[in-house]
């Protein structure tokens, strides 16, 4: 099974407003991929452009499956998560006034998901036992961090190869972010998820990334691994602000 | 297997009271309490369900009203015929409305609707075929089986609110709803899951207005007469919005429950007090619901069992 996500010269934007320009990216197999950068510099819109959710007006998005070619700029968001992408929202968007329980079968919405919708709740509420003491409660009701558990959760309910995460730490207490990015990084190596995550913490970022690259005002400034990234100029002046 | 007993029940006595020698005034009075069973249920279907707040119930009354009367009038088909157009008619105007919500969501949404009703009823004071402003009078054909024709009309919408309980209950369980309920607390969300959220909205409007059409089908031959005043009238929207507040939108008996009490209590008012009177406690019952009970009766019930049981 091969995956990869390709993304080049990627223009985006709503309306009059440009959010990304020209902006090249890939993914490979079983990789983590953080996409760093501070608020308003387009972490969300690639994020979208990838789920199908915004429309890019220019360059082309691929996912390779096995061999296969799907160009995700053509595809509606449903076929899009059919084919194995899931996300995790900026600020959660979970359904509040529903339980957590139903947050997690509307996670498993499509019908192949359907199909092993026993199996895969069952695999949540083992990597997060306190969804499953909480079934029944309204999943507003919940503490920040809980939410967050149940986000990610709700992604893996459609069994994902490719794993979108935005911004997991926001809104939350730095205790409670660092014990969400070592979550993602236990998922990710035992299940052997993709992940492409947008993060503005850059030491809990690099955490769990091979490789980083910075968005700058809807551009790409630089790409590379963590190391090259810790070490490299650039990144201080335009992203640590030193 | 309990909501079918029952539904078989209501069934049994909707269609075989009318047989027995009950006071007509009954039947006159029940057919309207159970058109608002039928209106509510219909609404909450995308209101309750979608949050979707749709202020032209009238505007698909009224237009499954005035295809019964164009059916009949043109080819004189017989009231199941009828109700079949109707039903056609309200569910083509509801998938229009479906596409409304591709741009328009709460507040704006909700004009959108307000506006059908008048931009309808101008069509139909124009249309001289159906008696344009002044109305047209309509000849009762002869009833079999039933003593009157209203003892047959209460038969006839007694089935319509089953059936149409039954279709709001299915919605209600079935992956529909759950990804109705997904995008009314969160649209954007629910694409994100994959939720196909425009077509279940367009499901969800189709079949709202199919039914809220059927739902007017039978009323031109109730009456023996249309005129586009009475039939795109506001009160069909104080009257589905308001018995699916009473009685509580999150669950498919609750738009019933709101609409017995609400219908009868008009009914009974309008006979012993006065019309304005019944307007006025429709307004004052209302304000206490959204601001004493916003989850309706079924939602105070649910309290005080759940209270009772711990």
């Amino acid at each position: 099974m091969a995956l990869s996500l390709e993304i080049r010269g990627l223009d985006a934007g709503y309306g009059a407003v440009r959010a990304l320009h020209g902006v090249s990216l890939s993914i490979g197999e079983k990789e983590t991929v953080a996409l760093l950068g501070t608020n308003g510099n387009g972490k969300s819109t690639l994020m979208k452009c990838v789920m199908g959710m915004v429309r890019p007006s220019r360059g082309d998005i691929v996912l390779n499956l096995d061999g296969q070619a799907f160009d995700l700029k053509t595809l509606s968001t449903e076929a899009i998560v059919d084919l194995g992408v899931a996300m995790v929202p900026e600020g959660r968007r979970l359904f509040p006034r529903l339980t957590v329980e139903e947050n997690l079968l509307l996670g498993a919405y499509r019908r192949a998901s359907r199909r092993q919708l026993g199996r895969n709740l069952e695999f949540c509420y083992e990597a997060f036992p306190v969804l499953k003491e909480r079934r029944r409660q309204l999943a507003g009701s919940m503490s920040g961090g809980q939410q967050q558990m149940l986000a990610i959760a709700r992604a893996l309910m459609s069994a994902p190869k490719l794993l979108l995460v935005d911004e997991p730490s926001v809104g939350l207490a730095p205790i409670l972010v660092s014990h969400t990015i070592t979550k993602i990084k236990e998922l990710k190596e035992e299940y052997g998820l993709t992940v492409l995550m947008a993060e503005q913490n850059f030491h809990q970022a690099i955490r769990i990334a091979d490789r980083g690259s910075i968005i700058v005002h809807g551009e790409i400034v630089f790409s590379g691994t963590v190391s090259e990234l810790e070490k490299n100029e650039l990144v201080k002046s335009y992203y640590l602000g030193t | 297997m309990k909501f079918w007993i029952g539904a078989a029940l209501a069934l049994a006595i909707g269609v075989g009271l009318p047989l027995l020698p009950v006071n007509e005034y009954v039947f006159y009075a029940g057919y309207v309490v159970l058109t608002y069973v039928v209106l509510a249920t219909a609404w909450n279907i995308l209101g309750g369900y979608a949050g979707y707040v749709n202020f032209g119930p009238p505007a698909f009354f009224g237009i499954g009203a005035y295809a019964a009367v164009v059916l009949f009038k043109w080819l004189g088909a017989p009231l199941g015929v009828q109700i079949a157009g109707a039903a056609f008619m309200g569910g083509a105007m509801g998938f229009g409305v479906g596409l409304l919500t591709l741009r328009l969501r709460g507040i704006f949404f909700a004009i959108a609707t307000v506006a059908i009703i008048f931009i309808m009823e101008t069509l139909m004071v124009n249309w001289r075929y159906v008696g344009g402003a002044t109305g047209l009078q309509l000849l009762r054909p002869q009833v079999e089986l039933y003593a009157s024709y209203t003892r047959m009309l209460f038969a006839v919408i007694a089935v319509m609110a089953v059936a149409s309980v039954a279709i709001a209950r299915y919605v209600q369980e079935s992956w529909i709803g759950r990804g109705l309920r997904a995008l009314r607390d969160s649209e954007e969300a629910a694409e994100g899951c994959g939720v196909p959220t425009l077509r279940l909205k367009l499901v969800a409007c189709t079949l709202s207005g199919a039914l809220m059409g059927a739902a007017g089908a039978p009323m031109p031959m109730y009456l023996s007469f249309i005129e586009p005043a009475s039939t795109f009238n506001l009160a069909y929207t104080i009257g589905s919005l308001g018995s699916a507040i009473i009685g509580g939108m999150s669950h498919w008996a609750g738009p019933i429950v709101g609409a017995i009490l609400l219908g009868s209590l008009q009914q009974i008012i309008t006979v012993t007090i006065s019309n304005e009177m019944n307007v006025l406690v429709v307004g004052v019952l209302l304000v206490v619901f959204v601001v004493a009970a916003p989850e309706g009766i079924l939602g105070l019930f649910r309290k005080v069992l759940g209270r009772t049981s711990k």
